[in-house]
């Protein structure tokens, strides 16, 4: 008999509050990917829990289109970060501010 | 109120499951903290790795195979070694400087906002008692003996064949998208970067300004030469790879 | 018969549209034959109509339009209107307001048009030679006939809007034409004086119009007259008079508006031999005439009415004594005699009052058109102490100047004496304050008007001399053509015999007999004995000699008397400098604050300020907009965080 999913729940939950804490707070921009990595996880894990608890496939079929997205991201964004900050001295993300009001 | 409800759950369930979770879960939440907290990128990705194996555990301990195989080998496999390439090519050795926060009030807010988000996901999941929802919409999983591998198989290549397929597309647009993106500027009379044409062709003068940067942008060679030369020289840009086809008049 | 009155207002309107065309064209003096001929044919259709109107029986000399307008038309206190069934067309149907443009023919509208369009021809006759080798000749015969024209509407109309229309008509004329050599900045001034003034009685008119309908329902007269109980009470039979009065007074130039008449001296003389002496100021009279069943009704109006035209006619002859420009005097002496008719209006002698309006048309448009004949042939020189024995020059202008002069100084037996006897006689009867106060105007007027004869016509020949300012001697005078001289002829018979149509001792065929059926029973008559007439009439006659005597004593051979001009006299009672200090002044400022204040400060201030909020408020958005993407981020888990605590909010 397992544990139920409420305990599951709340770790994606915390597992997303620290991902989104992390994006807000590093500057580093791989870094950044990182946690959003990290929240992409949180939600694949209540994903998976759904479909458990509900007995449904979607849930399963959903994380694995989630996991096809988050890769092609991963590589579009670090694709970016590449032509961006290639030859620079930081990569810090506040060094991109110009577009301001 | 439905406390008793998880609690209840967790005292009728069985031990090892119980060590389990409560292993997964410490295993977990530490390389998040890991993540956010590392000075050193590398760092940060080895706590990811350590997170997303966590992640792999908790999708084994309920019954999805697959996905922890897949998890293992796109996330820890694939993606976490791009992050490793990427940080390697950008320079391995930058320590960045967490102490410090240049943005105001960024992080009380948002220590302030994540923290509310966080306790009311969990009140309302809690008020909703926690699962919700219609069972068996798209396939019930372990439903007449099969795996959950043929479940899923089936339900992507029959239920969800047109998102596999748009999938696939995205896939091959991302990979021809990031080589455009990452490919060099080849020769001195190509057409420069697009994105950082504007900001660096203008400050050539400061090196106090933190967004002047010496531009990868070459162009008609000569006619730049010495301004952005010497900005290029100023600068001094430790990169390791930037040896081919440099500005003229400027130093290796 | 009576159909050709549909021609007397056409002809000058005609004459006027093609003047308007093809005058310029046609250049002088065709357009000036043109422009008479049109007057012409309107006078001979108007005596047409009166051939037809006299000859209908006397109960059933009131016509107008059909049955269909108004309700209360066939039952009119006039005996028996006939239905004659003719308007031109219906004008305004809104509610409840049918206004028809239609004609109202009456022995008053019939006198009136008589004389509007007699004394016009004869005027316009005048100006082709007056106005020879004006470079603007056709362009005043436009106006001229517009001017006619405007003045039928007036008089012919059978109600008060199209009767305002006239008003109007005649007032934008007059502007026209005050303002004829609009390149002088006083003529230009003058100009926008009369329209001014008029503009304010006009309100007067409007609001009396707008008193009327709301309690009567109706603009037409008979209509009105019938429903005229209706307006009784709440002092609402009032406040109409008075405020019909308020209009009369501006174009009538009475007292409080009348500042307008002496300085409208600047239009060309034979617009004030029409204008100011002869139409458009007996506008005035003409409407508190016409409305003399509302006057019945309010005697503490016809008080008021009596009042103002007996301090008028008394105030405007003190000044008259004072002036030095010919012209001046005599629109000062056309105020006060208008104060007399106004008077005589006031006391409820109507008939008295029309009487004096028709032999005044004669004598003072006589006047004006002599002073003409003068001034072109001095070469346009207008004071009088530099003018002097042109009685050997101008032989025609000084006879004809001679009748007009005794008539109005109220000569026996010149038209003159019975006309502002019969106005005495009415005034003495209903109250003697105002009657002292004629009597005593009468000596002004033959003083002052005895005084301008003597300085023009005798004495030395003063305009051999140079002026004490330096200007130039003239040369010899010569005298008017035969285009000026005809109408002056004219005018001198009836000024001597117009008399005739309404002599006190005469009952039958009289001007009294003929404008019973307008006026009625509504006439004050004045019951003195014969014996209290003859004595009225001599001390009348007494008066006027007395101060011919004085007058030709002082003035016959000395020009020079500053203490009987007193500067007081000379400058109107410094009636304008009252006005400019009152009224003008504080209309300045006022609108100079409007200028200054409402309009650059709060207006445009309200307007930019607009402006600048939307900029200082797109300033403070815009710092939202950091260009940190971290904050942006911060942004989204803002958001997160508010659909959240509007879930919550939701759930408990």
């Amino acid at each position: 008999m397992s544990i139920g999913p409420a305990w599951y729940l709340a770790l994606a939950a915390v597992l997303f509050a620290l991902g989104g804490i992390g994006v807000l707070v590093r500057r580093n921009v791989l870094v950044m990917f990182m946690c959003i990595e990290l929240m992409l996880n949180a939600a694949n894990l209540s994903f998976v829990t759904f479909s458990r608890v509900l007995g449904d496939i979607g849930g399963q079929s959903l994380v694995f289109f989630v996991l096809v997205v988050a890769a092609a991201e991963v590589v579009v964004g670090l694709g970016i970060v590449v032509a961006i900050f290639r030859r620079r001295a930081n990569t810090t993300a506040d060094d991109l501010h110009e577009m301001r009001g | 109120m439905s406390l008793t409800g998880p609690a209840a759950t967790l005292l009728a369930a069985t031990v090892p499951d119980v060590i389990t979770f409560v292993l997964c879960a410490i295993v977990v939440l530490s390389g998040a903290v890991g993540v956010i907290t590392s000075r050193h990128a590398v760092h940060a990705a080895l706590s990811l790795v350590g997170t997303l194996f966590g992640v792999a555990v908790l999708f084994i301990e309920q019954h999805a195979y697959f996905l922890a195989a897949v998890q293992v080998i796109v996330y820890a496999g694939a993606i976490v070694v791009l992050f490793l390439f990427v940080i390697m090519f950008l320079g391995v050795d930058r320590r960045e400087n967490i102490a410090t926060e240049p943005l105001k009030g960024q992080r009380p807010l948002a220590l302030l906002f994540v923290a509310f988000s966080l306790a009311g996901v969990l009140a309302l999941a809690a008020a909703a008692n926690w699962v919700t929802g219609a069972h068996k919409v798209a396939g019930s999983t372990g439903a007449g003996h099969h795996t959950d591998t043929f479940l899923l198989g089936k339900s992507i290549f029959t239920t969800y064949l047109w998102a596999f397929e748009i999938t696939a597309g995205l896939l091959v647009i991302a990979v021809v998208g990031a080589v455009v993106l990452a490919r060099r500027p080849s020769r001195a009379h190509d057409a420069p970067e697009p994105l950082v044409a504007s900001s660096a062709g203008r400050d050539v003068g400061g090196p106090g300004a933190p967004a002047a940067s010496d531009a990868p942008k070459v162009t008609a060679g000569t006619g730049a030469g010495p301004g952005a030369g010497a900005a290029t020289t100023g600068r001094g840009s430790p990169t390791p790879t930037g040896k081919v086809h440099e500005p003229s008049g400027v130093g290796p | 018969m009576l159909h050709a009155v549909f021609l007397v207002p056409l002809f000058p309107l005609v004459g006027f549209v093609v003047l308007l065309a093809v005058g310029r064209r046609l250049g002088e003096p065709v357009a000036g034959r043109i422009g008479t001929a049109s007057v012409a044919g309107s006078f001979v259709a108007a005596c047409v109509t009166l051939a037809g109107l006299a000859g209908r029986p006397s109960g059933s000399q009131v016509l107008t339009c059909s049955d269909s307008c108004g309700a209360g038309a066939s039952a009119a206190g006039a005996a028996g209107t006939a239905a004659s069934g003719h308007s031109f067309f219906t004008w305004i149907t809104v509610g409840g307001l049918h206004v028809k443009v239609a004609i109202l023919l009456d022995p008053l509208s019939m006198t009136m048009v008589m004389f509007v369009t007699g004394v016009s021809m004869l005027i316009h006759l005048y100006s082709i030679g007056y106005m020879k080798g004006d470079r603007d000749f056709t362009k005043f015969f436009v106006y001229m006939n517009a001017f006619v024209f405007s003045m039928l509407v007036l008089v012919l109309a059978d109600n008060l809007l199209v009767t305002f229309v006239g008003w109007e008509g005649v007032g934008l004329c007059s502007y026209w034409l005050v303002s004829f050599w609009f390149f002088r900045d006083t003529a230009a001034s003058a100009g926008k004086k009369a329209f001014i003034y008029n503009r304010i009685g006009d309100v007067g008119f409007l609001l009396a119009m707008f008193l009327i309908f709301s309690k009567t329902g109706t603009l037409t007269y008979l209509s009105v007259f019938a429903h005229r109980n209706h307006l009784v009470g709440g002092g609402a039979v009032v406040a109409a008079v008075l405020l019909l009065f308020l209009a009369a007074t501006g174009k009538s130039a009475q007292i409080p508006l009348f500042n307008w008449l002496p300085d409208a001296m600047e239009g060309p003389t034979p617009v004030s031999a029409l204008i100011h002496a002869a139409t458009m100021v007996t506008a005035g009279v003409y409407l508190m005439c016409r409305v003399n069943p509302l006057l019945s009704l309010t005697p503490d109006a016809r008080w008021v009415i009596a009042a103002i035209g007996g301090v008028t006619a008394f105030v405007a002859a003190t000044i008259a004594c004072a002036q030095q420009d010919i012209k001046r005097g005599l629109a000062f002496s056309t105020v006060s005699q208008i104060g007399y008719m106004v008077l005589a209006v006031g006391t409820g002698s109507y008939v008295a009052a029309i009487f004096l309006m028709v032999t005044h048309a004669f004598y003072k448009g006589l006047l004006f058109l002599g002073a003409g004949s003068v001034i072109h042939g001095l070469d346009d020189e207008q004071d009088m102490k530099r003018m002097g024995g042109l009685r050997r020059f101008m032989p025609w202008t000084y006879v004809t100047f001679l009748c007009a002069w005794l008539a109005i100084a109220a000569v026996p037996p010149f038209s003159g004496f019975w006309a502002k006897g019969d106005v005495l006689t009415n005034v003495y009867a209903r109250t003697l304050p105002l009657y002292a106060l004629g009597l005593l105007t009468a000596f002004f007027t033959a003083y002052y008007m005895s005084r301008i004869f003597f300085l023009t016509f005798t004495g030395r020949e003063r305009w051999r001399e140079p002026a004490p300012d330096g200007r130039p001697p003239h040369r010899t005078p010569h005298e008017a053509p035969w285009v000026m001289r005809a109408p002056l002829v004219v005018l001198a018979f009836f000024s001597v015999f117009a008399g005739a149509v309404n002599l006190p001792w005469v009952h039958v065929g009289t001007l009294d007999e003929w404008l019973r059926p307008v006026f009625g029973h509504r006439l004050f008559v004045a019951g003195l004995s014969t014996g209290g007439q003859v004595a009225l009439a001599v001390a009348d006659a007494v008066v006027a000699v007395a101060a011919l005597y004085v007058a030709w004593r002082l003035w016959r051979r000395t020009t020079d008397r500053p203490a009987l001009e007193p500067m007081f006299l000379q400058r109107v009672w410094y009636w304008d400098n009252f006005y400019d200090l009152v009224i003008g002044r504080p209309g300045q400022a006022f609108a100079r604050a409007c200028a200054v204040v409402v309009d650059a400060r709060v207006i445009d201030g309200a307007v930019n300020g607009i402006g600048t909020l939307v900029r200082s408020t797109a300033r403070g958005i815009r710092r939202v907009q950091t260009g940190y993407v971290r904050n942006y981020l911060l942004g989204i888990a803002f958001g997160l965080a508010a659909i959240l605590a509007f879930m919550l909010s939701r759930t408990w």
